[in-house]
């Protein structure tokens, strides 16, 4: 006997549905959910723009109005990706402007953007309402004149870290007179001075502006101006936060502080006068969200302005902060969620600054709902992981780095296999994982017994050798990217582990030992994957099956080998394998 | 403990299955080769300057950490965090070197190259014609890069587009951001509104 619900029930009940994951196990279950599934789906991620087509996308999900995309392997924020390696969001573009004219929401990660593409976007979506580009390249300021000029309805411009060729700061003022849905505007990562008084009329009209993420060169004697027209700011990214010795700019700035009684986040920061700190004592006692990591002010400074906020959540901060300000937090912000400690000055052996372990400690001890950590160091003991892991099993996202490749334990000179294990062992929960200091093949057979959650996992500089990648392959039941850097892993462990490629979403390798003929083999025996070998040192056609590559990038994929490639990279076309084998 | 052992056992039997199938490490005609040593990381290596190295590269010994040399990507810091200290913009890739991008118009992408390398004009147009297969020829004061087909121009701190050659070499690689060569007919616009 058949029974089924109409289908204007089922959408209903699906619209209550908005996880992917949840999505996709509702389109399988029959094919009429299927059919209904597809037509009422609204939000699409892809997580690797190369592992389906934009014509795939389009055909499966016609009522589409959010995308988001993601293109170049997280390494490439490092460099370790080469120019023109690809992630052009032309193509989708092109097709999204053909099949999506609702379409309201396009966020975009690692990816190239023209200017013709927001060109294009900005004419082809009526109700076009949010555009992200985070880590973005490729367009200039010409294409962003476009998008203030064109979309009516745009409530969301976000630049995160993109890298925008800033031919003029006038685009802003492309934003219509009757342009007034604005609530989002991050700006911050344009080097050149936008018109200021655009932006002011701009603020100004834009009621429901809740987020506004200023860029350097707008100067502190003029973020008072901002603040006064916009004192609904929920989040604020400062510009320049230094001025001459000036009090009226800092008695101004107090003033319009005060007034801004919804501010809950704070950025920006650039080159910070310690004498204008006090200026927004007034907000810390509400603050969420605070972003010092472009200040270099000193620990005391800091220290000062960490215990006024009692209610952060997430925290990110220079190697300044040193130990001491670490215990003020460990003391102060009790609801402390996320902590990033990035070093300021990377490149030093020694730098000025008593940033230890200990800051670490401290705050895995004061701060009870402590979940994610990216912390840069120049050192660590096992024990003090060891300590980390027992005060924090709810961890869920673990990032050490120790500067020196390979450095031991301080207190022992062993490996930090066993700190690292704690971590896995106790934080079942641990969905994301980065690794450093000196690691042997046993530090991942830890990671293979225990991080059944892990998604992402990032190794550099460890290992001794096959068996190392082998425990990773075979214990990590949650992998989804696994990127490797300098690492002794060669052939063995990836033909040993085939099958669990395709459960990925991808793997980077660079600077290990995996041979030519592996990746043909690979390449050969699974056609859902592609297997593409970067060499821009010579010709890919010489090279030997014995050769090491020197960078690999395997993913999974519907939609077969990609024909965007530059010369230095090639997808192991399975038909040349047959031939030249 | 029995997990343990029979993952290693599936390793080694799919090892046997491995050789079983005849696919080496080796060259052809060698032995079973032992496992290939890496490069690791202690060479300072960049994207732009390729150093040739072949499969029969040396073994290089794990070296003591180099803290003083630097390796590409690592520590694995953002590009736009890394001169906060000085507080200067972003205008060097790593510590030492002054890479800048380049790219030229027509060109599929863009490549990367240090100033530093370069010591007068002269040098740095004779990297860039090698490195791009075109011609740029001679800068004269009156005609720019006229007589050529394609015209070196550079963004500066301010963010203009400038010709090369007007400013001094020591000037220019200081507010050099990034280098573009133009198409000749494009650049004599930029020429004449000098």
């Amino acid at each position: 006997m058949v029974y089924s619900l109409p289908e204007e029930v089922l959408e209903h009940v699906f619209s209550f549905i908005t996880l992917d994951k949840d999505r996709n196990a509702v389109s399988l279950v029959c094919k009429s959910w299927y059919e209904i599934e597809r037509w009422c789906r609204r939000r699409i991620f892809v997580g690797n723009c190369y592992a389906v087509s934009p014509s795939i996308m389009t055909r499966r999900f016609p009522e589409v109005r959010s995308v988001e995309l993601k293109g170049k392997p997280h390494f490439a924020d490092f460099n370790l990706v080469p120019e023109g390696w690809g992630g052009f969001a032309c193509p989708w573009i092109s097709e999204m402007s053909r099949a999506y004219p609702w379409l309201e929401e396009i966020r975009l990660k690692r990816m190239v953007v023209t200017d013709e593409s927001l060109e294009l976007i900005s004419t082809s979506f009526k109700n076009f309402k949010v555009l992200v580009l985070s880590s973005c390249e490729g367009f200039s300021t010409d294409g962003l004149a476009a998008i203030a000029a064109n979309c009516r309805n745009l409530r969301k411009l976000d630049l995160r870290e993109s890298e925008v060729m800033d031919l003029s700061g006038h685009w802003l003022s492309h934003f219509p007179n009757t342009c007034t849905s604005l609530e989002s505007l991050n700006i911050a990562c344009l080097g050149s001075e936008v018109s200021f008084s655009a932006l002011e009329r701009l603020v100004g009209r834009s009621p429901n502006l809740k987020i506004l993420r200023l860029n350097r060169a707008v100067p502190l004697e003029k973020l008072s101006t901002l603040l006064c027209r916009a004192p609904q700011l929920v989040e604020l990214g400062t510009g320049a936060y230094s001025s001459g010795i000036r009090s009226d700019v800092y008695s101004s700035l107090s003033k319009a502080f005060l007034g801004c009684k919804e501010l809950k986040g704070l950025s920006g920061f650039w080159d910070v006068d310690p004498s204008y700190l006090l200026a927004f004592y007034s907000v810390c006692s509400r603050l969420t969200s605070l972003n010092l990591s472009y200040a270099t002010i000193r620990s005391p400074d800091i220290t000062k302005v960490i215990s006024q906020c009692p209610n952060l959540q997430r925290l990110w901060v220079l190697d300044h902060v040193e130990d001491s300000g670490l215990n003020a937090v460990a003391l102060s912000c009790k609801d402390l969620r996320e902590l990033r400690v990035f070093p300021s000055d990377p490149y030093i052996a020694d730098a000025n600054v008593t940033l230890t372990e200990q800051g670490l400690v401290s705050v895995s001890e004061g701060c009870p709902k402590l979940q994610s950590v990216l912390y840069f160091c120049r050192q660590m003991s096992n024990s003090a992981l060891i300590t980390i892991a027992r005060n924090r099993p709810n961890l869920i996202c673990f990032r050490l780095c120790v500067i020196e490749p390979r450095a031991p334990d301080y207190l022992t000179l062993e490996p930090l296999d066993v700190g690292f294990g704690a971590i896995v062992e106790h934080c079942k929960e641990l969905r994301r994982l980065s690794l450093s200091g000196l690691l042997t093949d046993r530090v991942f057979e830890y990671i293979g017994r225990h991080a059944k959650r892990l998604e992402m996992l990032s190794i550099a500089f460890a290992g001794n050798s096959d068996l190392g990648l082998h425990h990773v392959l075979s214990g990590c039941d949650g992998l989804r990217k696994l990127e490797i850097r300098d690492c002794p892993f060669g052939d063995k462990a990836l033909l040993a582990n085939v099958a669990k490629l395709e459960t990925m979403r991808s793997l980077w390798m660079s600077s290990c030992a995996v041979s030519y003929g592996a990746c043909k083999f690979l390449s050969q025996k699974m056609p859902m994957l592609n297997v593409e070998v970067i060499d821009e040192n010579g010709s890919l056609d010489s090279r030997f099956d014995s050769c090491p590559v020197e960078k690999l990038y395997i993913y999974r994929t519907v939609a077969g080998p990609r024909s965007d490639m530059p010369g230095y990279i090639r997808t192991i076309d399975r038909d040349r394998v047959n031939t030249i084998s | 403990m029995d997990r343990k052992r029979s993952s290693l056992n599936l390793f080694e039997d799919i090892d046997l299955n491995y050789k079983a199938t005849e696919l080496r490490l080796g060259l052809p005609g060698t032995d079973d080769q032992p496992e290939i040593k890496t490069s690791l990381s202690g060479n300072k290596r960049s994207s732009s300057e390729m150093e040739s190295s072949t499969c029969t590269d040396e073994n290089e010994s794990r070296s003591a950490s180099p803290t003083k040399e630097q390796v590409v990507g690592w520590p694995p810091v953002r590009s736009y965090r890394r001169n906060i200290v000085q507080g200067k913009k972003e205008s060097s890739e790593m510590g030492s070197g002054m890479y800048v991008k380049v790219s030229m118009d027509g060109a599929p992408y863009l490549r990367k190259v240090d100033l530093k390398m370069y010591r007068s004009y002269e040098e740095l147009m004779e990297g860039l014609q090698k490195m791009f297969k075109c011609i740029i020829g001679l800068y004269s004061e009156r005609e720019g890069y006229n007589g050529s087909q394609h015209a070196p121009t550079y963004e500066d701190k301010d963010g203009d587009w400038m010709l090369v050659g007007d400013v001094p070499w020591e000037m220019f690689i200081t507010s050099c951001k990034r280098l573009r060569i133009m198409k000749a007919s494009e650049a004599r616009g930029l020429d004449d509104s000098l």
